[in-house]
């Protein structure tokens, strides 16, 4: 999966989990926390999301990569080679 | 024993509790005015349904807007209990004529009888997981919060900032009125100044109740859904699940007069009691009991009860065990007047209580006495003869309402509200 698929995919979950959010102006290199309201059950979401559609793990101790949409994509990378969109 | 006799403490004002405000959603209408024309014009609210490994069916559903007091985010992140609760709760907040913004929230309680809570998620999160090879690595961190027992009270505290105490009251069907009863409790214990109290239920979404009731004989069945619902006539066939709620705002009648609240009618009986004899069959001795015992908390004969909304639910046995408990208390009197509301909504379960007596209060203005529809042939072993069968009845007075309620387990309960007549009164 290429780092624009995988936005694809973050950008979907977050409409899922933020679906009052408009987030057309998401900028990725800021945090998600200052443009949406997101706790930490929503953050939760995004990270069983992620295990549900493509079975990646991902441990507590890397939840801080999951800050901004440009470290997920990063972070994701390597996880998600082989996955398909 | 705080009163003589378990009785009302009617002598002082500030031990009368009055309803100042009704918020509803039933599956024949979204407010108080809704659900009232159409209990008058015999408009039921049964419609086809259909769930999970059931099928085909038949139920009761509720269609409010959710989004009219939730987020999208909020109805994503709670349960259908929550939503029903937090509709019905800002309505009765806003018909009650309190300004909200200055009202103490820390003075505020919650309390909502619930049939049975949690058994909708937990459904859910096992047919997910069921996709999944039953990985339970990916069961919801969201299943907790959702089935704590006292998430719909919960969810409403947070709609509405409220501080004060919260809880749901478990108590089978009879939860409405036990949710009713524990405001009220806590007004003339001083715990909060005001109550929002009733019943909800979700049970349409468990795929669990349905089969249930399948497997005990006791699901109804019939080719038009609106005619399936049918107390005390001799085709019934048993039950038609509803989902739905009722909440009150209730305070303290000097709280009420102070602030030139309108007044629905004063709590003036009510009594719970516990039949102790089958998990399922219900106990008419224990039921006319519990009857009697919210009269004499009244301080009043069963002579003066105008409509009795009765609680049968279309079941075999239960029709019959109500009718002689309502029979053995009030007799064959025909200036009283009985009816059911099971038979145009289906049974919403913790919400039924609470929607059966809501939806007649309306009685106390307009006088009338809605019907039991679908009563085509009387069972002659429900022998009631003043029940109000298929069209409304004007009455020539309507002073108290009794509503029954009762549920598994055997647990009984009672509710009689007055008519407020005002000055007269003070």
């Amino acid at each position: 999966m290429s780092a624009d698929q995988i936005r694809q995919v973050i950008m979907k979950i977050l409409c899922r989990i933020a679906p009052d959010n408009d987030l057309t102006a998401l900028k990725d290199e800021v945090p998600f926390r200052e443009q949406m309201e997101l706790d930490s059950m929503d953050f939760l979401d995004i990270v069983m999301e992620l295990r549900k559609l493509y079975r990646v793990q991902i441990p507590e101790e890397d939840y801080g990569f999951l800050n901004t949409m440009a470290s997920t994509v990063q972070y994701l990378i390597p996880k998600l080679q082989t996955a398909t969109a | 024993m705080l009163f003589e006799g378990g009785g009302s403490p009617m002598s002082d004002p500030n031990q009368r509790i009055v309803i100042t405000g009704i918020g509803l959603t039933s599956p024949n209408g979204n407010s108080l005015a809704e659900f009232r024309a159409n209990l008058l014009a015999g408009k039921s609210g049964v419609s086809n349904y259909e769930i999970r490994y059931i099928g085909e069916t038949l139920a009761g559903v509720c269609n409010f807007d959710p989004l009219r007091y939730q987020k999208r985010k909020d109805v994503r992140r709670g349960t259908r209990a929550g939503s029903i609760a937090i509709y019905c709760a800002n309505e009765a907040v806003q018909q009650s004529g309190l300004s909200w913004p200055d009202v103490p929230k820390n003075r505020v309680g919650v309390f909502i009888g619930i049939t049975e809570h949690g058994n909708v998620e937990t459904e859910n999160e096992i047919f997910e997981i069921s996709k999944f090879n039953y990985d339970t690595s990916v069961w919801s961190h969201h299943h907790n919060p959702r089935t704590v027992a006292n998430s719909p009270a919960g969810e409403v505290t947070l709609s509405l900032g409220i501080t004060g105490p919260h809880l749901c009251i478990g108590a089978a069907c009879a939860a409405g009125n036990a949710g009713f009863i524990q405001g009220l409790q806590m007004l003339r214990l001083g715990e909060v100044d005001l109550a929002i109290a009733g019943g909800v239920s979700e049970s349409i979404h468990t795929f669990g109740i349905f089969a249930g009731f399948k497997s005990q004989g006791a699901l109804a069945t019939n080719p038009e859904p609106t005619r399936a619902s049918r107390p005390f006539d001799l085709d019934r066939n048993g039950i038609v699940v509803a989902e739905g709620g009722g909440l009150l705002t209730l305070e303290r009648l000097p709280d009420a007069l102070r602030r030139g609240a309108r007044i629905y009618g004063e709590i003036v009986g009510h009594a719970m009691n516990s039949d102790a004899t089958d998990f399922v069959l219900p106990d008419p001795t224990r039921q006319a009991e519990c009857m009697r015992l919210a009269l004499q908390r009244a301080g009043i004969g069963p002579e003066s009860i105008d409509l009795v909304s009765s609680h049968a639910t279309a079941t075999e046995q239960g029709d019959i065990e109500e009718s002689q408990a309502i029979h053995s208390v009030f007799g064959d009197r025909m200036s009283l007047a009985i009816n059911n509301t099971k038979s145009f909504i289906g049974h919403a379960m913790g919400a039924a209580g609470a929607l059966e007596l809501l939806g007649n209060l309306p009685a106390f203005d307009d006088h009338f006495a809605h019907a039991t529809i679908n009563l085509d042939q009387p069972d002659p072993r429900c022998a009631l003869p003043q029940i109000v069968a298929n069209t409304p009845r004007k009455m020539d007075r309507v002073e108290y309402i009794l509503n029954n309620s009762f549920g598994m387990l055997g647990i009984n309960s009672a509710v009689i509200v007055k008519r407020y007549s005002g000055d007269q009164e003070e």
